[in-house]
């Protein structure tokens, strides 16, 4: 399927709003280290609602098995419409035999997921929070992504799409918090992808269902009820590997992903305020196979780059993006790249305001590169 | 007591052997019903089981029972046990079955030679095992998805995959259709349905079960087959698959259990009655069959696959065997097991044997036919191999393509660096050996 949203319009598709993103109030015991930016679209893109992120997720999976009579939705706890309620009203309108509940063993559903798309059927597997995939991590890496290569392309597995909740949530301590991206990035054959709000969900996840490659679409938990945008209420798809510069901007260059996008924002409006510097904010959107071009030309105008991430520092993706940034770009790097992340310990629960690359530790690593 | 644990033996027997397992769930149930209104008590509850409330404080035993039997259909003489389970095949069929079990014997013989020569990289034989292959792939249609693990070549033999397509896999030469990625005896065919093999034990057993899944959706009245060694039913994924395929309804698993996982023996891969008893404990349909036995393996997987298509059942089959042959060409198996042992199941109950006997008995299978017929063997074999070794590696642009299905930019990069590379140091890379791209 072609996207609907083409490349070239995406620029004046995404129009930053900060005012509303205050009024939409973050849920959770604890206040949020982020402000929520919403997305917008066009008016040219037709009918919009008022969704959360969980919803777009609804949305797109209600026209994957609308358009395609061959998919199907499962996982623990699917059935009655997911513990963060994604596949709500699914298996009432599709059928048990579509949306249905797997026993409780990870690699099983992995490995039952390959199966179902090397039967030629599209296949969307849900693991209930992206910390426990890694009992998975054995079909995901030696067969999932090994699959088409393997077999010299007389099997595949392209059909499967694994999503997972991720991201640090307030209170989620060791094993309700994890960013895993990194670990999979090291693997040829997946295509990993993590949206920042519900437009790009959507699309994303339609994308990533119809990609002819198995995909892991990681979706920050905390973002399922308090993002909330006007999202198209058509079908569309945006591309993958493709990253969003969503603020332009000469002095500094904010990379990341998923939650961390609002963080960076946020960052580079207090720069702006307080340094009158202007920050270029880019969602790298797919973290494999990832957009170089978009960030080499990026960091080749700014000169500067921080690249900030929940997951821990010692071999997170950043530490992939700044190797192949000063391998490309090293004339034109005025500075070090600083990579702003977790920190090497396993994600906490009391700690958590500690522990997190907040909009702080941004502002300060901005001003470190800018006094370089 | 005695009472109440022949019961139970009884009930135990019932699950795992009944023929009649249409029904069995309902008959359980008017069973324990009518129980627990004799005695005028009310029976659990509990959402988790179904069962009667007990006051004897008992555990119940591994070794209740015997263990499930073995079901054989000839004698190790190949004669006919009982006529009623003679699964009466044509002379054709059953000359075909041993030709092309000996036709795997020979490519055995020739490839683990070759690989003893440094000739291909590594080989698996199959020896002790044909029986299984043949006898189950005989009893499937041939649009049957096949997983295997990897000591499974006599179903693609059976199957008809080529001698060339056996060996050009081995030499990974450009004639392999897998691109020469995988090592030796990592097979796959889309025409003969056969998934492509990884090295990752059990990984293939969950997978079998989706496949099974997508095709009762497709309702295409096709089976799902998975091979898999006792040794492999250890993993965590023989654990998920089996679950799955019973909660999930859906198709057949074959194991081989020939007594060794490389050098562990059974009695260090599990306590209980082998890998059948666990088969009732998840639900599935089980047999235990006598795996030198090929029509006992081929009733058994005729009858699994009924069941599985017409039932959307899964069946467990576990059909014993010894692995007469080393692990691989890695392994050196008289490190853990003697010479004696391995030399009594080669002579004495040799599936190949057995159906020879049998063969002879009907009048379709004599000494000359057998001579004519290894003669004949070697002789395409050996050409096969010799037509395999002289033919050049692919291209070697294809370490780079089937990452994804469309090669990515920075792939496309990494190949376009490793390009001009060869070029320029090309006296140090055997491209002579490699197609042009």
């Amino acid at each position: 399927m072609k996207s609907l949203l083409k490349l070239h319009s995406l620029k004046g598709f995404l129009r930053p709003s900060l005012p509303s993103a205050i009024a939409h109030g973050l849920p959770g015991r604890q206040s949020s280290h982020f402000t929520y930016v919403p997305d917008t679209v066009a008016e040219a893109e037709g009918e919009t609602v008022r969704q959360n992120l969980f919803q777009s997720i609804n949305s797109a999976l209600d026209f994957a098995l609308a358009t395609d009579d061959s998919a199907v939705i499962f996982g623990e706890d699917v059935g009655f419409g997911g513990v963060f309620r994604c596949t709500v009203g699914l298996q009432d309108k599709y059928g048990k035999d579509r949306v249905f509940n797997t026993p409780l063993c990870e690699q099983g559903i992995a490995g039952f997921a390959i199966g179902v798309a090397v039967g030629g059927a599209t296949s969307i597997a849900e693991m209930q929070f992206a910390d426990y995939i890694f009992p998975a991590f054995d079909q995901i890496v030696n067969e999932a992504a090994k699959y088409r290569y393997r077999s010299g392309n007389l099997f595949d597995c392209g059909k499967l799409t694994i999503r997972a909740p991720c991201g640090a949530v307030g209170h989620g301590a060791l094993y309700h918090s994890q960013s895993p991206e990194a670990y999979f990035a090291h693997t040829p054959g997946l295509k990993i992808v993590v949206p920042r709000g519900p437009i790009k969900a959507k699309g994303l996840l339609l994308s990533c269902i119809r990609d002819n490659n198995p995909c892991i679409f990681l979706e920050p938990k905390v973002l399922y009820r308090s993002a909330v945008e006007m999202v198209p209420t058509k079908e569309y798809t945006l591309p993958l590997s493709t990253a969003d510069v969503l603020d332009e901007g000469d002095d500094i260059t904010l990379l990341g992903w998923g939650t961390q996008v609002h963080v960076l924002r946020e960052v580079a409006q207090i720069a702006r305020q307080q340094l009158n510097l202007s920050c270029e904010v880019i969602d790298l959107v797919t973290i494999l196979p990832w957009d170089r071009q978009t960030v080499f030309n990026s960091v080749k105008k700014t000169g500067r780059l921080i690249i900030a991430h929940e997951a821990p520092i010692t071999n997170g993706f950043g530490a992939e993006i700044a190797a192949a940034v000063q391998n490309e770009c090293f004339l034109h790097l005025e500075a070090p790249i600083e990579r702003v992340c977790g920190f090497d310990t396993p994600f906490p629960h009391v700690f958590e305001p500690f522990y997190l690359p907040d909009k702080w530790r941004c502002f300060s690593a901005v001003k470190k590169l800018l006094n370089y | 007591m005695a009472g109440r644990l022949s019961w139970s033996a009884a009930n135990v027997a019932r699950r795992s052997f009944g023929l009649q397992l249409r029904g069995r769930r309902q008959a359980q149930l008017i069973n324990s019903r009518t129980l627990s209104s004799a005695l005028g008590e009310e029976q659990p509850n509990f959402p988790g089981s179904r069962s009667k409330w007990t006051e004897k404080l008992e555990f119940v035993q591994p070794d209740l029972y015997d263990g499930i039997p073995v079901y054989r259909v000839m004698n190790r003489k190949g004669e006919i046990i009982d006529p009623a389970y003679d699964p009466k095949l044509e002379k054709d069929t059953l000359v075909k079955m041993y030709k092309r079990m000996t036709m795997l014997n020979t490519m055995d013989r020739i490839m683990y030679e070759s690989q003893r020569q440094g000739r291909i990289s590594f080989y698996m034989t199959n020896y002790g095992e044909e029986g299984t292959h043949i006898g189950s792939a005989a009893a499937l249609d041939d649009n049957d998805l096949v997983y295997g693990q990897y000591r499974e070549a006599g179903v693609l033999m059976w199957r008809g995959f080529p001698l060339d397509r056996f060996m050009n896999q081995c030499y990974g030469n450009e004639g392999d259709m897998g691109k020469g990625r995988q090592m030796p005896v990592h097979y796959g065919s889309t025409e003969h349905k056969f998934v492509t093999i990884s090295s990752p034990l059990a990984t293939q057993m969950p997978q079998a079960v989706g496949t099974a899944y997508a095709f009762k959706r497709a309702q295409n009245g096709l089976c799902v087959i998975c091979y898999f060694g006792e040794g492999t039913s250890s993993e965590g994924d023989a654990h998920a698959a089996f679950n799955f395929s019973a909660t999930l309804d859906c198709q057949s698993y074959f194991c081989r259990n020939n007594g060794y996982a490389i050098s562990t023996p059974t009695s260090e891969q599990y306590r209980g009655d082998g890998v059948a008893a666990r088969g009732p404990a998840y639900g599935m349909a089980t047999i235990r069959v006598d795996g030198n036995d090929v029509f006992a393996v081929y009733n058994a997987t005729k009858a699994a696959r009924h069941l599985a298509v017409t039932e959307n059942r899964p069946v467990l089959i576990e059909a014993m065997t010894y692995r007469i042959g080393h692990h691989s060409t890695s392994d050196d198996s008289s490190a853990y097991r003697s010479v004696d042992e391995v030399r009594h199941w080669d002579s004495t109950q040799h599936p190949i044997a057995r159906l020879r006997a049998h063969l002879v008995q009907q009048g379709y299978w004599n000494e000359a036919q057998e001579k004519e017929w290894k003669d004949d063997c070697k002789r395409q074999v050996m050409q096969s191999f010799a037509r395999a070794e002289r033919r050049q590696k692919p291209g070697w642009k294809a370490l780079f393509t089937d990452v994804y299905d469309d090669m990515p930019e920075h792939l496309q990069e990494q190949y376009d660096y490793m390009r001009s590379h060869v070029e320029e140091y090309e006296d140090h890379y055997p491209t002579k050996h490699f197609a042009k791209d």
